[in-house]
C-alpha cells in the first residue's frame, strides 16, 4: 500500500480530456503532443518509482512561445500543469496527476550562447547539466553544480530543485550559479528575471524561483555562471575503521580552515555495492571511506593533501590512496556518481536527503543504522559529508507493500532525527510528494502559510504542480 | 519628517507586539538598524521607527561548522571580531557605507542581510544572499516567521531567505540571521597593472577571472587628473599558493603590461578602500550611482554616459559593478543612465543623492509591468497593510 496520498483527480477535467487534447493539438506540432497510453506511460513517474500517476496528456514544446500558448490555454481551461525536465527527481517532484498535463522541456535543449569574457552561458532549460560542461570543457571551463544524475538531468530540473552535487562544498549549489531565467507564468505571461549581470534588481525573485519545484512557472531559458577549471584536481581515498572516525575527520578538516572541493562519505555497504559495480579501486577492508578532492597546481595539491593527511592521521586513518592518473581519478568519481545506480541493481531503495550540522554526522549515522535495523531493513550511506548532506539509501522490495511501508517509516524517522539535531528535511533533492507531509516537523503553520502566500502570487489558482511540497491539509489557511 | 516614536524592542516577541499594535493603529514603521545606511533607497515616509538597537548578540557560533547566527541589531564589527579570533570571515566582504554617507553609528548584521550588501569578493565567493542560510523575521501581520536554518544545504520549501534578503526592510523586520562562513585567507597580495584604458582593463580582468588562479578581487580605477589608470587583481590563499599564483598571473597577463605588486598589508587597505567606495566618497555632495552589468559591456556603458554626463567612475567585480559619481543636479543623470542601461542590460541604483531627489526619482531600476505586478504581490503577501518602510524601494509599494 502506498502511503503518500494524491489529491482526488477532478472528474470534470477527466471527462473533458478529448476536448483538452484537441485544444492542445491546435497549439503544437503533432510530434510535441503525446496522448497514447503507451507513450504517456514513460511520464507517469520519476525516480521515486514507487508512485505513478498517468497524466492527461504530455506536451513537449519547442519554444518559449509554445510554452506560453500552452499554459495560457490550460489556464483558461482550469487544467493543472506539471513541469518536467528529465524526470530524475528522487522526491516525486515530477510525478504527474491524472487530471494534469505534463509540460516537458526536453525539446528545448540548445545552448544559445557562451560568453567567456563575462563567464556566463545562456541555455535552453532542457539542456542537460553535463551538456553545459561538455560544451565548454575544451576551453577549460565548467558549470559547477554537479548532481550525480548530471548525464540525464536538465537545468530546468536543477532550477526546480536547487540541486547540488559532490563539488558544491566549494562552489555552492544551483541557486549560487543562476544569473537569470526566462519563465512562463501560468497565464502565459513571459517574464525575464535577472540576466547576465550579478544580483537582482528589486526583490530577489530568482532566489525564490530556484527551488520552487515547478510551482511558480515553467522555466524555458537560463543564464548560468561558468567557471574556469582548476589547473588540476585529484581525488584521494581515505579509509577508516569506523564511521565515527571518518565523520570526525570531516569536521576537523573544515575546522582547520581547509575547504576541499569535495568531501564525500561512503560506509561499508556503499563501498561494497559500488565497488562490485564500478571497480573503482575502493578499499574493501575499511568500515568507512572519504573521497576528498584537492585541486590546483601539482605543488598546491601536494601541500593541501599533506595538510589533510596530517589531520586524518589524528583520526586513525588506515589507508590513504591517491589516484595515480587521470584515468584512475575519473574512475573514482565514476564509482561515486554511480553509487545510487549500483544500489538499484542490488535492491529497490529510497534515498533520504536530510542535512545535519557536520558535528552531528557520527551521531546521526549511528542512529540511522539503529532506526533502519529496527524495521528489519538494510541501509547504505553515501553522501556529501563536507556540508552534512546525508543520503541513507534504505533498501527494500518494492513488490512487498509491507516492506515499502516500513522503508518509508524508517525514512521519516531519519528525517525527523535530522530536524531534531538542527538540520533539515532535504538538502538538495527537494520536497516533492515524498517529504510533503513532514514539512510540519520543520516549519510552523505560520512559516508554511507565508511560503504558500508567496507561491499564490505567481499562480493564484494553484494549477502548477499542486500535489507537491505543502501538506494537503494545510492549504486553506493561506 | 520628524519622528516622535522610536520603538526599541528587546526580543522577537516584542517586535511582533509592536507590529500588531502598529497594524491596529495603522501606523507605518521605518525599520532601522545602525542608521548608517539611512540614505540607501527612497526616503521613508513613516511616522514611527522600529530600531533593532537592543536586539543584539551572537546566538550561535560554531567555528568548526563555519556558521554564525546573530540577532539583527548586532554590530558587524562585533561579528567580525568574533570571527577574526577564529581565523574566519564573512565571505562576501560587506561594504561599510559610512564613508559614502558620512554617517555615524555601527552598521548592523541585520541591515547587511536586509540590503544584500556585498563587496569585491562577491565575484569569487558570492553575495550576502548566497551566504545567508537562515532568517527569522516578523512579517507585516505581526507573525514571527522562520526560513532556512543553520545547515549548509537546505532546499526545504520556498527560499524566503532570498526574498527577504535585499528587500530593504519592506517585507519584514529581520530579527535574527544565520550566515555561512569561510576561513580567512592567510595571505593576500595584489597585482597592479598601470595605464590601461577601460576596454583593455576589462579584457585584462576577464583574462584574470577566467584563469585557474582564483582571483578574488578585480577592479579598475581609470585615469584621473591626479593619478594614472590602475587595474588591480587580488589573490588570497595560503602563502605558498599566493606566491605561486601571483607568478602565474603575472605571466598570463604580460600582454597587458609589466605589473607591480602590493603585499599583504597594503593589499588589505586597498581592498577595504575599494569595498567602501573610498575613491568616490568625496566630494560628498556628488550623486553616486551603482550599476550592475555584464562586465564586457561596462566600458560601453561608461562611454555612453560620458557623452552627456561629467563625473568619475571605477569598476569592481571585473567590470560587472560600475560606481559613478556625478553632479547632484537636475535628475542626477537618471535619464541618461536609464537609457544607457536599457541598451546594455543590467540595473542602476542611485545610492547617494539629497533626500528630495531620491524622493522624486526612481532610486532602483524601474521594473517591467509584469515584474512590478509580482513585486506588489510579494509585498502584499508579507505586509498586506504596507506597514514597513513604505515607498523605500518603489513609490507606493
Ligand atoms: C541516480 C540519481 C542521482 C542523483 N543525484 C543527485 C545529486 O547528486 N544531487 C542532487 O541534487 N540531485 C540528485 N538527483 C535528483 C535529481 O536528478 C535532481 O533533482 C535533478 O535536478 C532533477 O532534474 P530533472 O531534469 O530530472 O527534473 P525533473 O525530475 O523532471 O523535475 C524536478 C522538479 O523540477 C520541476 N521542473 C522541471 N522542469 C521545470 C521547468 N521547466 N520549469 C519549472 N519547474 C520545472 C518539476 O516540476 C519537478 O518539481 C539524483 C537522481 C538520481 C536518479
Amino acid at each position: 500500500m502506498s502511503q503518500i496520498a494524491f489529491p482526488e483527480p477532478d472528474p470534470r477535467i477527466l471527462a473533458r480530456r478529448d476536448e483538452i487534447v484537441a485544444g492542445l493539438a491546435r497549439l503544437v506540432a503533432p510530434e510535441s503532443l503525446i496522448t497514447s497510453e503507451d507513450e504517456r506511460r514513460a511520464f507517469e513517474t520519476d525516480a521515486l518509482t514507487a508512485y505513478r500517476r498517468m497524466p492527461l496528456a504530455v506536451v513537449l514544446p519547442r519554444s518559449t512561445e509554445e510554452v506560453s500558448a500552452v499554459l495560457a490555454y490550460l489556464h483558461g481551461q482550469g487544467v493543472k500543469v506539471v513541469a518536467r525536465g528529465a524526470g530524475t527527481s528522487l522526491a516525486g517532484g515530477a510525478i504527474p496527476q491524472e487530471d494534469a498535463v505534463v509540460v516537458g522541456v526536453s525539446k528545448l535543449n540548445r545552448i544559445l550562447e557562451v560568453n567567456y569574457g563575462d563567464r556566463v552561458a545562456r541555455v535552453q532549460a532542457g539542456v542537460t547539466n553535463l551538456g553545459i560542461t561538455d560544451a565548454i570543457m575544451a576551453d577549460g571551463f565548467f558549470y559547477a553544480p554537479d548532481p550525480s544524475s548530471q548525464l540525464a538531468c536538465t537545468i530546468a530540473g536543477n532550477i526546480g530543485m536547487n540541486s547540488g552535487g559532490a563539488h558544491c562544498l566549494k562552489h555552492g549549489v544551483t541557486t549560487n550559479h543562476i544569473l537569470g531565467v526566462r519563465m512562463v507564468l501560468i497565464d502565459g505571461t513571459v517574464v525575464d528575471i535577472g540576466g547576465d549581470h550579478l544580483d537582482a534588481n528589486g526583490y530577489d525573485l530568482l532566489g525564490v524561483i530556484v527551488g520552487s519545484e515547478g510551482q511558480l512557472g515553467v522555466v524555458t531559458e537560463a543564464s548560468v555562471r561558468i567557471l574556469r577549471a582548476a589547473e588540476g584536481a585529484r581525488p584521494v581515498l581515505f579509509g577508516f575503521d569506523s564511521s565515527e572516525e571518518a565523520g570526525a575527520c570531516v569536521a576537523d578538516v573544515i575546522g582547520n580552515g581547509i575547504v576541499p572541493v569535495a568531501m564525500e562519505f561512503m560506509d561499508k555497504p556503499a563501498i561494497e555495492i559500488t565497488e562490485a559495480f564500478a571497480h573503482a579501486g575502493y578499499p574493501l577492508d575499511v568500515a568507512a571511506m572519504l573521497i576528498i578532492e584537492v585541486e590546483g597546481s601539482p605543488a598546491e595539491m601536494e601541500t593541501q593533501l599533506a595538510r589533510i593527511v596530517e589531520i586524518a592521521r589524528k583520526h586513525g586513518v588506515r589507508t590513504v590512496r591517491e589516484s595515480q592518473s587521470a584515468l584512475e581519478a575519473a574512475l573514482i568519481w565514476k564509482g561515486r556518481k554511480s553509487a545510487f545506480g549500483a544500489t538499484g541493481r542490488v535492491a529497490d531503495y529510497i534515498c533520504m536527503d536530510g542535512t545535519v550540522p557536520t558535528s552531528k554526522l557520527s551521531y546521526v549515522l549511528q542512529r540511522t543504522d539503529e532506526i533502519v535495523k529496527s524495521y528489519g531493513l538494510r541501509v547504505a550511506n553515501v553522501f556529501h559529508a563536507g556540508d552534512g548532506n546525508m543520503h541513507p539509501l534504505i533498501m527494500y522490495n518494492v513488490n512487498d507493500p509491507a516492506e515499502q511501508a516500513k522503508a518509508e517509516e524508517a525514512g521519516n524517522d531519519i528525517l525527523k532525527l535530522c530536524v531534531e539535531v538542527g538540520g533539515c528535511l532535504t538538502g538538495e533533492h527537494g520536497v516533492g510528494i515524498e517529504k510533503r507531509d513532514l514539512m510540519r516537523f520543520q516549519f510552523t503553520p505560520v512559516d508554511l502559510d507565508q511560503q504558500m502566500r508567496v507561491r499564490a502570487v505567481f499562480d493564484p489558482g494553484w494549477l502548477l504542480n499542486p500535489a507537491k511540497v505543502f501538506p494537503l491539509d494545510q492549504r486553506d489557511a493561506a | 519628517m520628524t519622528r516622535q516614536i522610536i520603538h526599541k524592542p528587546q526580543s522577537e516577541s516584542d517586535v511582533a507586539e509592536i507590529v500588531r499594535e502598529s497594524l491596529g493603529a495603522k501606523t507605518p514603521l521605518a525599520i532601522e538598524g545602525g542608521g548608517t545606511r539611512a540614505g540607501l533607497g527612497r526616503p521613508s515616509q513613516a511616522p514611527a521607527t522600529l530600531s533593532t538597537a537592543l536586539l543584539t548578540g551572537v546566538t550561535l557560533y560554531e567555528p568548526a561548522e563555519m556558521v554564525i547566527s546573530a540577532r539583527a541589531g548586532t554590530p558587524v564589527s562585533q561579528i567580525e571580531r568574533a570571527l577574526g579570533e577564529n581565523g574566519q570571515m564573512l565571505p562576501f566582504e560587506p561594504m561599510d557605507h559610512r564613508a559614502v554617507y558620512a554617517s555615524a553609528g555601527d552598521p548592523t548584521i541585520g541591515a547587511v542581510a536586509a540590503c544584500n550588501i556585498s563587496g569585491p569578493r562577491r565575484i569569487q565567493s558570492g553575495a550576502a544572499r548566497d551566504h545567508l542560510i537562515g532568517l527569522r523575521f516578523v512579517n507585516g501581520r505581526g507573525e514571527a516567521v522562520k526560513s532556512g536554518g543553520r545547515v549548509m544545504k537546505n532546499v526545504t520549501g520556498l527560499d524566503l531567505v532570498k526574498l527577504v534578503c535585499g528587500s530593504h526592510g519592506t517585507l519584514g523586520v529581520i530579527t535574527e540571521v544565520t550566515f555561512k562562513l569561510l576561513p580567512r585567507p592567510r595571505q593576500t597580495a595584489t597585482l597592479v597593472i598601470a595605464g590601461l584604458d577601460d576596454e583593455r582593463a576589462v579584457a585584462c580582468m576577464s583574462a584574470a577571472l577566467g584563469s585557474p588562479f582564483e582571483v578574488s578581487g578585480a577592479a579598475h580605477l581609470p585615469q584621473t587628473a591626479s593619478q594614472g589608470a590602475r587595474t588591480v587583481l587580488r589573490v588570497e590563499h595560503f602563502p605558498d599558493s599566493v606566491a605561486y599564483r601571483m607568478e602565474a598571473l603575472e605571466k598570463l597577463l604580460s600582454p597587458f603590461g609589466a605589473p607591480s605588486r602590493l603585499d599583504h598589508e597594503p593589499s588589505l587597505s586597498l581592498w577595504r578602500d575599494l569595498r567602501d567606495v573610498g575613491p568616490l566618497a568625496f566630494p560628498a555632495q556628488r550623486a553616486l550611482w551603482r550599476m550592475s552589468v555584464a562586465p564586457t559591456r561596462a566600458p560601453r556603458l561608461m562611454a555612453a554616459l560620458r557623452q552627456t554626463l561629467r563625473g568619475d567612475c571605477f569598476y569592481d567585480w571585473g567590470g560587472g559593478l560600475v560606481w559613478f559619481a556625478t553632479e547632484a543636479a537636475g535628475d542626477c543623470g537618471a535619464q541618461a543612465i536609464r537609457r544607457a542601461i536599457g541598451a546594455t542590460g543590467g540595473h542602476a541604483t542611485l545610492v547617494r543623492a539629497p533626500d528630495e531627489m531620491r524622493a522624486a526619482l526612481d532610486v532602483f531600476e524601474p521594473l517591467s509591468p509584469a515584474l512590478m505586478k509580482l513585486t506588489r504581490g510579494v509585498k502584499t503577501s508579507f505586509d498586506p497593510q504596507g506597514l514597513f518602510n513604505p515607498g523605500r524601494m518603489y513609490a507606493g509599494v
